[in-house]
């Protein structure tokens, strides 16, 4: 991971970047699904997907609620295996080379609250045998880029939600992994919150770009932030339609998402939304 | 304040009217007895201090089973929740008979003991273990099983072993259980060490107690109880500090 990249500038162009494969995280891997089902107990959650998702892309996933969205990320992550089809992530196949390669940010921040923020940050380190000075020290050239400094030792109780959700973050960020899973990162924060986090996420996956698949209900966030979404239904999940999003965007979040081709696929995939969700 | 002040004015009030009851001699009419067998509060006091030293010898002797039943309990009883924890096989095996073990009238086997461990400290001990690992094991096994699983699943997908999510997630999720299992057991190991010197000793508060019941002493049996009674608060006292001083998140 790169650690002398600065912060981009507020009027940089990084959201139109995000997609940009050259970057710190090498050539990136691919992630790549073909007749996946799923089924949970007698109840079939995902019907039949296919899904092709490029090196250092970033993918939205939207949908009902309950539609099997986490499920979906959950088997990207290798934190499950399919009943039926193949996942494939870099190459591998198996549930345990994805987990090796995919990390989850989960929808609540699950920050644990016997751990300092810093400590926080850096599990996955310390989970790999680093030991907690250098785990640290490692972490806390995060905390300032991301705008946290000062707040290291701070316990999670004692931060924003904003501020929660970007240690959440880090800490996936920091496992160093070449795919991100990200489980509706910002649902729990109030609306201008979550609209500064979603400009910072940006700006995060510009400066330092993973494969991304992100989970979202919220259409207009997984097309600020994402370079196509896939519209899934009701369960059994399928996809409804894939669309594009409209490329490049200003930096600016709401400049963005009131540009005029953006609210146009914005409505495409409302409508899709709608009718997957008869 | 509050939670201090009602229970002290509460249990000074008792202790007052349990003093006039006793001196005017109307509890010895009420219960058909010679007065000086009908202890007052004062001359319970008065015998504290009076048989101080013996008291304390004795006590000591008692606190010392207490406490090494007490840190036996915490050991065997936090290892069986996490032997029980970690392993199918083990859980199955031993869930019911830890049940088991708690039917037995402890009172019936103390004797065994005492054939099998002597008169030292050891029988005395194990009565207090047997009483007091209890809930100590089933609260900390019921903690280590309320882990959250989505924080479970963050934890693999950053590479934790199983150890890791035992020792990052699950002890730190268990441990105010373990903490009410631990307080649990410090003010049930008065009764168990004083169950095993009832059965067989040469010193301790229970021997103590045995005596002057045999020789109507009933304001030093009465200063016995005060003293197990104080240990009991004091070990419950610290174990709260404890908490408090580990516990820090909450």
């Amino acid at each position: 991971m790169r650690q002398d990249t600065k912060m981009p500038a507020e009027t940089e162009e990084f959201a139109g970047s995000i997609a940009s494969p050259a970057s710190a995280a090498g050539s990136g891997t691919a992630v790549s699904i073909r007749d996946l089902g799923h089924t949970y107990g007698e109840l079939t959650t995902i019907e039949r997907l296919d899904l092709e998702l490029p090196a250092h892309g970033v993918l939205g996933l939207v949908g009902p609620s309950g539609c099997g969205k986490s499920t979906l990320l959950e088997l990207i992550a290798g934190l499950q295996q399919p009943s039926r089809g193949e996942v494939e992530v870099g190459g591998a196949t198996g549930a345990a080379e994805r987990l090796g390669q995919c990390a989850l940010m989960p929808q609540r921040d699950l920050l644990l609250p016997w751990l300092a923020a810093i400590d926080n940050a850096a599990l996955a380190l310390r989970n790999r045998g680093v030991r907690r000075a250098a785990a640290r020290s490692q972490a806390e050239q995060l905390f300032e880029r991301f705008g946290l400094a000062g707040f290291e030792r701070a316990r999670p109780g004692e931060l924003s939600g904003g501020m929660r959700q970007r240690v959440a973050f880090l800490r996936t960020l920091i496992a160093g992994k070449p795919v991100l899973a990200l489980d509706e990162p910002f649902a729990s924060l109030d609306a201008i919150t979550r609209a500064e986090m979603q400009q910072w996420l940006a700006g995060a996956l510009g400066t330092d770009p993973r494969t991304t698949v992100l989970v979202s209900h919220d259409i207009e966030e997984a097309l600020y932030l994402c370079d196509s979404i896939v519209v899934l239904s009701n369960r059994p999940t399928r996809v409804v339609k894939q669309l594009s999003a409209p490329a490049p965007r200003a930096a600016e979040r709401d400049e963005a998402v009131t540009d005029p081709a953006f609210v146009t696929v914005r409505e495409h995939a409302m409508q899709a939304l709608r009718d997957g969700a008869r | 304040m509050r939670r201090w002040l009602l229970p002290t004015l509460f249990l000074a009030v008792l202790i007052g009217a349990w003093q006039l009851a006793a001196s005017s001699g109307a509890l010895a009419d009420l219960l058909k007895l010679e007065s000086y067998v009908v202890a007052s509060p004062l001359e319970i006091a008065e015998s504290l201090w009076q048989s101080r030293s013996l008291l304390a010898e004795n006590a000591w002797v008692t606190l010392r089973e207490m406490l090494l039943g007490l840190g036996l309990s915490l050991v065997i009883g936090v290892g069986l929740a996490f032997a029980m924890h970690l392993s199918g096989v083990v859980r199955d095996t031993l869930n019911p008979l830890i049940v088991v073990s708690q039917t037995i009238p402890i009172l019936a086997i103390a004797p065994i003991l005492i054939i099998w461990l002597g008169f030292g400290i050891w029988p005395k001990a194990i009565v207090v273990l047997l009483i007091c690992f209890f809930p100590v094991a089933v609260s900390t096994f019921a903690g280590l099983g309320t882990a959250d699983p989505e924080a479970t699943k963050m934890m693999r997908s950053l590479d934790a072993s199983r150890l890791q999510i035992l020792w990052r997630i699950e002890t730190p999720t268990a441990l105010p259980y373990f903490f009410t299992g631990a307080r649990l057991a410090v003010v049930l190991a008065p009764i168990g060490a004083i169950f095993g010197e009832w059965v067989g000793s040469s010193s301790g508060l229970g021997h103590l107690i045995l005596q002057d019941n045999g020789q109507l002493e009933t304001a030093r049996l009465f200063a016995s109880v005060v003293i197990l009674s104080a240990m009991a608060l004091l070990l419950f006292a610290l174990t709260a500090l404890a908490q408090r001083r580990i516990i820090t998140w909450r």
